[in-house]
């Protein structure tokens, strides 16, 4: 799994589609919903569900950080599954707000 | 990351929303997306190369925005206030190309070898036909988003690189998606060959708010459209916030829409801002200070920095209203000396930068360093906590014998003075000391050169005292509020004939 920055993924069990922000420092799984995500454009491998443990969601236009190696993930499409790294759940980055600048 | 996507996932979760124009006859987020399709299907069927944009603000310029976003090509917007000449010789230089150009600038640039003109009205209709809407479009793999040509206070204009990986950094970092309230209304006054004027496009779809384009900035335009569409966001050059607070007062208008005003693009006089602050209390200012380079904003000067600031007793807090306040928190930026050497706090040097928006790069010649640091070549010093005082271009810092004056402070102190209405100072060639101090003053009621220098004295060093004084109507600017410093050096240096 590629985790260059702008590559896009997809999960393989819900709707969550989510772009690299940031690489991570060290080779490391981004999952969704308990499963691997799969690049954009790739067939999603049949006969996976949701892992309970992994679904309170995603949020489009949220930044997901995985703390241990620095990944950095936008979701761009929402969905039912809990965005992960190597089974650790992504905390979302909240914003520092800034004021409108132009 | 492509810029596209800001715009998908704006248009896939909010299609209905009002993104553009007049809230009478607004655009959506929907409907900027299926235009910016048939749009990028209409120009790929045209030619290769990039998107050229000749023409005035408008719904148009986002929809060509990202239409050249889809395509993987260049947006490439120009300076149609150049004299056609140069005009034509900028447009050659983006061949191959195809330019959509506003109608009646059509026969200003007919003739451009590699350049294929679509007229902007052509454009637009082809931006509404269903067969273009249902054109496929290849997936391209992003690279270059826009090539903006720098103003060319320097010397001939150069194309800033901006790629899409700079953009959308500088927009995720810094806007909450779909941060805007639905009543916010953004008014663009800056033109669409300004960084600012292509940044607002993709900060404004990002956070939802809707932008309202201004054709082309007159103090009156502003006001009107500012009144008319509830304007709750502004950004402006200095020139524009004079004239537009000038504008306020003769009409008795306070803009009791209007939350947030920034400014940016130029050194901001303090009289300006103090005087904005008097007669808008209730809006929120903010400085914002970017290069072209560096894809808009680096530091900003917030709306309680302004408070504290003008508020304050302390004179070290009270002159952070001439700061461009503190770097943005997704940026590292330094203070060197001539060899690279970190300055400390107080001391003057280059300003450098390092971020993920830093591009730091023009066509054919990149200034960013292999670790990411890009020298501005803007002069600036820091304070004790962190906030930004901007000088001015490293080449208008004055060298008097061996001594670095910078202009910027000695104009302050002249602007300060009742009969200085405006005011430029630069270095001139000198036997003795290598450059001496020059003032371009524009004086109303008129005032004798050495009362102006006794004014300067009493307040800054005799070597900051300027030693020649010319009088002047008006000082040169371009349309964008850049005090053209380089033509006033290049006629007060020239030798006078006998």
């Amino acid at each position: 799994m590629q985790l260059t920055p702008g590559s896009r993924w997809k999960s393989a069990v819900c709707d969550t589609e989510a772009v690299v922000v940031r690489p991570p420092s060290s080779p490391v799984a981004l999952e969704c919903g308990g499963q691997p995500m799969v690049a954009i454009k790739d067939e999603r491998p049949a006969g996976l569900a949701l892992d309970p443990d992994f679904s309170a969601g995603s949020l489009l236009g949220k930044r997901y950080l995985d703390a241990e190696t620095g990944l950095e993930a936008l979701c761009s499409k929402g969905g039912a599954g809990t965005l992960a790294a190597a089974g650790r759940p992504l905390t979302i980055k909240e914003a520092k707000k800034l004021p409108s600048s132009d | 990351m492509h810029t596209a996507l800001l715009l998908d996932m704006v248009a896939g979760s909010f299609p209905d929303r009002a993104a553009l124009g007049p809230s009478a006859a607004s655009v959506s987020y929907g409907e900027l997306a299926e235009r910016a399709r048939a749009g990028a299907v209409t120009v790929e069927a045209l030619g290769e190369g990039s998107l050229v944009f000749i023409g005035l603000n408008g719904p148009t310029l986002p929809v060509a925005v990202f239409a050249a976003g889809l395509l993987g090509r260049p947006f490439a917007p120009l300076n149609y206030r150049l004299v056609d000449e140069e005009l034509r010789r900028l447009l050659a230089r983006t061949a191959p190309s195809v330019a959509v150009v506003d109608d009646d600038m059509l026969a200003r640039v007919a003739g451009v070898e590699g350049v294929t003109l679509l007229a902007r009205s052509d454009f637009e209709a082809a931006c509404l036909d269903p067969a273009n809407r249902a054109g496929e479009l290849a997936e391209v793999e992003p690279d270059i988003a826009v090539l903006l040509f720098t103003s060319g206070t320097t010397g001939e204009p150069k194309a800033a690189v901006l790629r899409h990986r700079h953009l959308a950094a500088y927009v995720i970092s810094t806007v909450e998606f779909m941060g805007a309230d639905e009543d916010e209304a953004a008014l663009v006054s800056v033109p669409p060959y300004h960084i600012a004027g292509v940044s607002a496009v993709l900060t404004g779809v990002y956070g939802g708010r809707r932008v309202v384009h201004l054709p082309a900035f007159t103090p009156e335009a502003w006001v009107e459209a500012a009144v008319a569409e509830q304007i709750t966001h502004a950004m402006v050059v200095p020139t524009m916030l004079g004239r537009v607070l000038d504008l306020l007062q003769a009409r008795g208008e306070t803009l009791p829409h209007l939350r947030a005003l920034s400014y940016g693009g130029g050194r901001m006089p303090q009289p300006v801002i103090e005087r904005a602050l008097a007669m808008l209390p209730h809006v929120a200012f903010v400085n914002a200070y970017g290069l072209t380079e560096t894809s808009s904003t680096i530091a900003v000067l917030g709306p309680d920095d302004h408070r504290r600031a003008i508020a304050s007793d302390d004179p070290a807090v009270r002159r952070r209203l001439g700061s461009v306040g503190r770097p943005l928190h997704s940026l590292e930026l330094e203070i060197r000396g001539p060899s690279g050497e970190p300055m400390p706090a107080g001391a003057a040097g280059e300003v450098w930068v390092r971020g993920e928006q830093i591009s730091g790069e023009y066509l054919g010649r990149k200034l960013i360093r292999d670790d990411g640091w890009f020298p501005t070549n803007d002069s600036g010093w820091l304070d004790e906590e962190g906030y930004l005082f901007v000088e001015g271009r490293l080449d208008d810092v004055i060298v008097r014998g061996g001594e670095n004056i910078s202009p910027g402070e000695i104009e302050d102190v002249l602007r300060a003075h009742p009969s200085v209405r405006d005011v430029a100072v630069i270095g001139l060639p000198d036997e003795q000391w290598g450059e001496r101090v020059a003032a371009v003053v524009v004086a109303d009621p008129p005032v004798e050169a050495e009362t102006l220098a006794d004014w300067v004295r009493q307040r800054l060093r005799s070597t900051k005292t300027p030693q020649a004084f010319f009088f002047r109507p008006a000082l040169p600017y371009n349309e964008t509020g850049k005090l053209l410093r380089r033509a006033l050096r290049a006629e007060l240096a020239a030798p006078v004939p006998a």
